[in-house]
């Protein structure tokens, strides 16, 4: 038991997102976290259910889909080791807007968010200590999403003619 | 930047009575299709010689005539005797004849031009390689010479982006970079497809995971503008410093040798003093409109 509390707190410490944190908010963190594994092709969550939890990857790669009607799941981003996978879980009104699927097994922290929202309500300090975090991950992905709809290495010529011949 | 051992100095083949403005005729000796719509061309010179020998990161204008004439990096190994090798994508009226091109065609090549990589200052130090799309195709010849000779570098790794996983360059080679267990290759694709597996996001998003000794790492960045803007900006927060980081700009060359001033950018000549620039000399106009 003493190692995996061990182990949880070690990946948990390590991660991006717990970098620059007070200890006193450190703890708050290890004592809403523990660790799971998760098998390829189980999902986190659900667009649309309720965001009470998040993770972190310590392992493994997680991809963020969208369900498309005729074309199932579109994925539109990849996370993997250290990067936090859900971002809904602070802002209201706390669902998912995406489904969550693993792609390569996975060992993960995983965060009750529900109460880490409580502790922000009763701790500004630690609430923007929150904040911080989860809007870099959100300017992170701004910033990349504003990349790949710039289709930086599409062909300005695309559309018209290109030779269609034998690929080696 | 001062010349590498080895490396080619224009200045010396005008004193060897080689006339920069007057094109070799090579033939092509074959062309190999990348993806959809980039190929590469082997050529050898017509005159039964050895290509014209090159440093990493230097470039070439490649004449079809009747046509037209335009630049295009080499895409080779520097090292290695063999055919001249360029990396070409379909986009407008010289390229796609090029595509049309058989083997045993005659193309005109002048070159090669423009300052190169500073593979030699990598020595000793992590080589940390960042490509978009056809951007990967002037960062292969360093790639050739630092595998050439593996034990002179420290880490080595490639990330690289794509547009989808269709548009990969040089697919087998990754795989067996990849493979070789003494590189770090980092694939990413703008958009994922039906059966990848592989990462989603942009280049930026590797640089942040990238193994790397940021004290003494060296960054070769070749790719789109803005995607070098963005991929310098994560590199220097994650501590590297700005005269470790060097970018390959593309401008359109036409003379080769600083005369016409065509690639002009700001006070550089592309053609001349580039393509490849050390990040804090062309820091300040990178993203500027008006050059």
């Amino acid at each position: 038991m003493g190692d995996t509390l061990e182990t949880l707190k070690s990946d948990l410490f390590a991660a991006p997102f717990c970098e620059g944190l007070e200890d006193t908010h450190l703890e708050v963190l290890l004592a809403c976290a523990h660790e799971e594994r998760m098998p390829k092709g189980r999902f986190l969550f659900h667009e649309g259910a309720a965001a009470d939890y998040f993770y972190i990857i310590v392992s493994g790669r997680v991809g963020l889909e969208l369900n498309c009607p005729n074309r199932g799941g579109l994925s539109i981003q990849t996370c993997d080791a250290g990067d936090v996978v859900g971002s809904s879980w602070l802002i209201p009104p706390c669902i998912w807007r995406f489904d969550a699927r693993v792609l390569e097994e996975c060992r993960l922290v995983s965060m009750d968010a529900a109460v880490l929202r409580e502790h922000c309500k009763a701790d500004p300090t630690f609430g923007y200590a929150m904040v911080e975090r989860i809007a870099q991950v959100k300017a992170e992905r701004l910033d990349a999403a504003r990349l790949q709809l710039l289709d930086l290495y599409g062909n300005p010529e695309e559309g018209r003619h290109v030779a269609r011949t034998r690929i080696d | 930047m001062s010349p590498e051992p080895g490396s080619i100095n224009l200045t010396d083949r005008i004193r060897g009575g080689v006339d920069p403005m007057v094109p070799r005729i090579y033939n092509v000796e074959r062309i190999r299709r990348n993806n959809h719509d980039t190929f590469t061309m082997e050529l050898n010179p017509a005159d039964g010689g050895n290509p014209e020998p090159f440093s990493a990161g230097q470039f070439n204008m490649l004449y079809i005539f009747g046509v037209g004439e335009i630049p295009v990096s080499i895409s080779g190994d520097p090292v290695q005797d063999g055919p001249l090798m360029h990396t070409i994508r379909e986009v407008g009226t010289v390229t796609r004849a090029m595509a049309r091109l058989k083997p045993g065609d005659s193309i005109g090549v002048r070159g090669p031009f423009g300052s190169h990589w500073p593979v030699e200052l990598a020595v000793g130090t992590d080589v940390v390689i960042v490509a978009g799309g056809i951007g990967l195709a002037p960062l292969r010849p360093v790639i050739y010479q630092v595998t050439g000779n593996r034990s002179r570098y420290g880490r080595m790794v490639l990330l690289y982006g794509a547009r989808a996983p269709k548009e990969i360059l040089y697919q087998r080679q990754l795989k067996a970079w990849g493979g070789s267990f003494d590189m770090d290759v980092h694939v990413t694709v703008d958009r994922g497809e039906r059966g990848w597996n592989g990462e989603i996001g942009v280049v930026t998003g590797l640089i942040r995971r990238a193994p790397l000794d940021r004290s003494g790492a060296i960054a070769l960045i070749c790719g789109p503008e803005i995607m070098m803007r963005f991929s310098a900006q994560e590199l220097l927060r994650r501590g590297m410093d700005k005269d470790r980081i060097y970018v390959s700009m593309e401008r359109n060359m036409k003379c080769g040798v600083g005369l016409c001033g065509h690639c002009q950018y700001g006070a550089k000549i592309i053609c001349k003093d580039g393509p490849v620039y050390r990040y804090d000399d062309i820091e300040s106009l990178l993203g500027r409109r008006e050059v």
